[in-house]
């Protein structure tokens, strides 16, 4: 066999709603080719072996994201990915999968009607008075540009989407595509609904505090447009824009400085009493006795008035620095 | 080979919930001959969260800390994965990013000092691997560890994403992660294979989002425990204080009775290489794993 192709068998998950209770996953056998694409195997499949193999394709150059699909769980743009780097990563042995397999309609087809619900909730649009007949362009900085950190590159595949795991738990979270969309209008000059936007991605449950920082996002984006770099950006923005308001998520952020000021590190048990007051202290009562019990906190640990916390060496230089370096309040 | 000598940045867990990280990692560095300097000086990280709050004091914080280890000409080495991240992510910004290195150094020269670059930022899991090896760890093994199946959790900041890690973490893929699977073996222990060895445990969530949080520690150590694993091992202190402490509650959620012991990744070397039930610690655990320690050598 010529060493650039290889005979292997990939499986491919089939599933048809309107006729099938359950999926399944069908064998084919085919010559891969070195310089082919998971978009070229998904073409051999229905053109070579079954014609009802159905999926979403358009423009073959990575920028339209209708092809988004996963192999072996890992979220992959078809047209853009090398099939023999998949092949080499999981030892010949691939399974393409639809990005959402319980959102699954035909075979590699999904229903994304979520994502385009999220992404429609945060006003994915420049909002401006703009005079309908203009005298001249409303021209952009490439400064202004940069400050998007490439928020603009999303071809809205829904990779990251159906790659987060706090979305999968809790519907109602926006996810990484529609915060990072956030970010992209938020941060544009020409826009003047950035507050309001940040008070919708401040919601608890659906706004930026209920990512979990898996950093799934990052891995999984195409574009590499590292999304969970603008929920970062848009936590940052609602302490600069005084749109967070005082609740657990805010406060845990905030008395991290409250800690490192006082001891250097932080201190595990007071962070807990203050970002959920005293009276949100029953709900961790019963872990604190079993971590009582283990010798992992003592009684003292997070009681007003006794310190019983270890200090770094040189705390004041940290002191100092926080004093000079901190931007933002709660 | 030569003596290996590292900064190391203990973190705030180890010095607090988790006594046993410390009290392993420095006896299974004792035990492999590797120099261990403590940053006694070295602040919180900031766990991502100080970074929501002000990215900039985060990225001075951070930068001081790395100043310590670059003081001592030495590799900071870390014991937590988020400590890791977020130290590596500083270290990156302020290495590409001219401005916002002199902006950084500009308020650590108020404290007399100054970020250079020239150390490396490595968790010690890859430095064991890297540079004292997999092959010399295993001529040390006093304790094969043939009695247990061990589950690896590696935990997200170790490998996500990737290019924020860039080669300092043993090429890992954040795929097919094998780094901790191989130390296992090289153990002689058993490695589970599982689909969630790679997946959040949702410590960071724990407070505003409890729920989903426990549901992805359940959705893990369920995952575990049903391809037959004995115990779990992270290298992340954050990842074992969700899945140890929080090991009832995460049952409730998830529907299941779970009674896994998580150890920390150098409590794992410990046991093997023989070290002390004092040093390996397994009496800090919630979950009761003092037992593992008679069981590895019957």
């Amino acid at each position: 066999m010529n060493k650039d192709t290889r005979k292997v068998t990939i499986k491919a998950f089939r599933f048809n709603a309107e006729t099938d209770y359950l999926p399944s996953y069908k064998s084919y056998t085919m010559e891969v080719g070195k310089d082919e694409l998971i978009l070229d195997l998904m073409n051999k499949i229905k053109w070579e072996h079954d014609g009802s193999f159905s999926y979403r394709r358009s423009c073959r150059h990575g920028i339209c994201g209708a092809c988004a699909v996963k192999v072996n769980g890992k979220a992959t743009l078809a047209c853009k990915q090398n099939a023999m780097e998949l092949l080499d990563l999981f030892n010949n042995d691939i399974t393409i999968e639809p990005s959402s397999k319980k959102r699954a309609v035909k075979d590699m087809i999904i229903d994304k009607s979520d994502f385009w619900e999220k992404h429609a909730a945060v006003k994915p649009y420049i909002v401006a008075e703009i005079d309908p007949r203009p005298e001249s362009e409303s021209i952009q900085s490439i400064s202004q540009f940069d400050a998007m950190l490439d928020s603009d590159l999303c071809i809205q595949c829904g990779a990251c989407h159906y790659s987060c795991p706090a979305l999968e738990v809790n519907p109602d979270y926006l996810g990484p595509a529609a915060l990072n969309a956030a970010f992209r209008f938020t941060s544009d000059t020409r826009d003047e609904a950035g507050k309001e936007r940040l008070e919708i991605v401040f919601e608890t449950g659906a706004g930026v505090w209920d990512c979990v920082k898996c950093n799934e996002c990052a891995e999984a984006c195409p574009k590499e447009i590292n999304p969970i770099q603008k929920i970062g950006k848009l936590h940052n923005m609602q302490f600069e824009q005084k749109v967070a308001k005082s609740n657990v998520a805010t406060r845990h952020a905030e008395g991290f400085v409250r800690s490192i000021r006082k001891h250097g590190f932080l201190d595990e048990a007071d962070i807990v009493v203050y970002s959920e007051g005293y009276l949100g202290m029953y709900k961790h009562l019963k872990t604190a006795v079993k971590m009582m019990k283990a010798g992992k906190i003592h009684w003292q640990d997070g009681v007003p008035g006794i310190d019983n916390m270890p200090k770094i060496k040189n705390l004041d230089e940290v002191q100092k620095l926080i004093d000079i370096s901190m931007t933002n309040k709660l | 080979m030569s003596k290996l000598e590292y900064a190391l940045f203990t973190g705030c867990t180890a010095k607090q919930s988790t006594p046993e990280l410390l009290s392993s990692t420095l006896a299974v560095a004792d035990k492999l001959g590797i120099k261990i300097h403590v940053l006694e000086e070295a602040s919180c990280c900031g766990a991502s969260h100080l970074q929501d709050f002000d990215e900039f004091l985060a990225h001075v914080l951070n930068a001081r800390n790395i100043c310590y280890a670059e003081k001592l000409g030495l590799t900071m080495i870390t014991i937590c994965n988020t400590c890791q991240l977020n130290s590596a992510m500083t270290k990156h910004a302020l290495d590409n990013d001219p401005e916002l290195k002199a902006r950084v150094n500009e308020k650590l020269k108020e404290v007399g000092l100054e970020y250079k670059g020239t150390s490396e930022i490595k968790h010690f899991l890859y430095t064991l691997i890297d540079e004292y090896g997999l092959d010399n760890i295993k001529d040390k093994v006093k304790v094969p560890l043939s009695n247990f199946n061990i589950a690896p959790f590696y935990g997200c900041h170790n490998i996500r994403s990737t290019d924020k890690h860039h080669s300092k973490t043993y090429g890992e893929n954040a795929y097919v992660p094998t780094s901790l699977d191989e130390l296992i073996s090289a153990l002689e222990g058993h490695p589970v294979d599982y689909s969630h060895k790679n997946k959040c445990c949702g410590f960071h969530v724990e407070l505003q989002a409890t729920h989903t949080s426990e549901v992805l520690a359940g959705n893990a150590m369920v995952d575990a425990i049903d391809n037959n694993a004995d115990l779990m091992v992270t290298p992340c202190p954050l990842c074992h204080l969700k899945m140890d402490t929080y090991q009832d509650d995460v049952g409730k959620v998830v529907g299941r009775d779970i009674e896994l012991p998580v150890l920390h990744m150098p409590q794992m070397v410990a046991l093997a290489l023989g070290c002390t039930e004092k040093e390996i610690g397994l009496g800090f655990h919630v979950q009761k794993a003092k037992q593992i320690f008679s069981e590895a050598t019957a």
